[in-house]
């Protein structure tokens, strides 16, 4: 009995610390190199980054404004003296594939349904530049979208940089017809 | 090793209050060495001016992999958010410091509850700010 009562204990004490230390987990610090320029760096601008020529910043903006409209994006911020626009949307994360998969891991561990991926926000900023030098006329502008994914518990799961080369191809795309101007690569 | 147990939940649930506390402490909570803090979040620029060094720090920004949430160009101030896993949300503001000066703060917290008061994230962040700032001097494409 008393041998129990001292396992019992045990165990407690055990669970308790483990519990304790996950917790002080979450209060860890940044990840080493978190604010060092990445060896994709100069990959990643060429995709994120497209000249345009014969326009004016202001008119770029505005032109990036009403393409992030059309694909239902709502505007955060702005600040057109620095070339900047914030846009970010909300939308649906669900997979069909996915939710049937965790009701039926939830079945066999006879635990109830695990929690799946159900909401997206996603965010946009756009930022140009006046190439200026050479080339009086010439604007850069950097898309960059990241993602923050929610499962049914509204639970952040996923927090990302999108750096898919399909998604900026077809935004440039969009805003090349929208400007009725050739977006070239850097 | 039941004492190892206990001193472990003894010390881990000590550490907790630490993770839990009030807001008006937590307003006025600067970290430690102030002074300190400051210097190591702070640089002088020569031989620019404010809205070229806001230009290249929202460049260095997304070179790092911060979206950008907000920029005044009159109060000289950028924030961005970068989500990697984690998240890190950082502040730089820009300030004219005399004639071709400018001083550069930036502060950053981590995960949404953590300030960073490591000095070498700064000196990462400075370093690829110079980069940035010398590479807007080149000719552009």
């Amino acid at each position: 009995m008393a041998r129990a009562g001292k396992s019992f204990r045990r165990g407690w004490a055990s669970g308790v610390a483990a519990v304790g230390l996950l917790l002080l987990a979450g209060c860890g610090g940044i990840p080493a190199g978190a604010l060092q320029l990445p060896p994709e760096s100069p990959a990643n601008r060429q995709r994120q980054t497209r000249t345009f020529d014969g326009i004016t910043e202001p008119a770029l903006l505005a032109a990036s404004a009403a393409v992030l409209q059309d694909l239902g994006f709502v505007l955060d911020e702005s600040e057109t003296g620095l070339g900047v626009i914030v846009a970010s949307k909300r939308r649906s994360a669900r997979n069909a594939g996915e939710i049937a998969g965790k009701v039926l891991l939830g079945l066999l561990a006879l635990q109830g349904p695990q929690p799946w991926a159900e909401a997206q926000n996603i965010r946009v900023s756009i930022v140009t530049r006046p190439a200026g030098g050479e080339f009086p006329g010439r604007v850069l502008l950097r898309a960059t979208f990241q993602r923050v994914v929610y499962d049914s518990a509204q639970r952040i799961i996923l927090r990302q940089q999108l750096n898919d080369d399909e998604l900026y191809t077809a935004f440039f795309a969009r805003l090349a017809q929208g400007v009725f101007l050739e977006a070239r690569p850097l | 090793m039941n004492r190892t147990a206990m001193v472990l939940a003894g010390c881990a649930l000590a550490g907790l209050p630490g993770c839990v506390s009030g807001p008006n402490e937590k307003i006025f909570d600067a970290g430690s060495g102030q002074a300190q803090l400051r210097s190591v979040q702070s640089r002088t620029f020569a031989r620019a001016d404010p809205e070229r060094t806001l230009r290249a720090t929202i460049a260095t920004l997304q070179d790092l992999g911060f979206v950008i949430d907000k920029a005044d160009a009159v109060l000289g101030t950028v924030s961005g958010t970068k989500l990697a896993g984690y998240e890190v949300r950082m502040t730089v503001s820009v300030l004219p410091r005399g004639p071709g000066q400018v001083l550069v703060r930036a502060n950053a917290q981590f995960n949404g509850i953590k300030a960073i008061e490591d000095p070498k994230p700064y000196q990462d962040f400075f370093a690829a700010l110079e980069k940035s700032l010398f590479l807007n001097e080149q000719p552009a494409p």
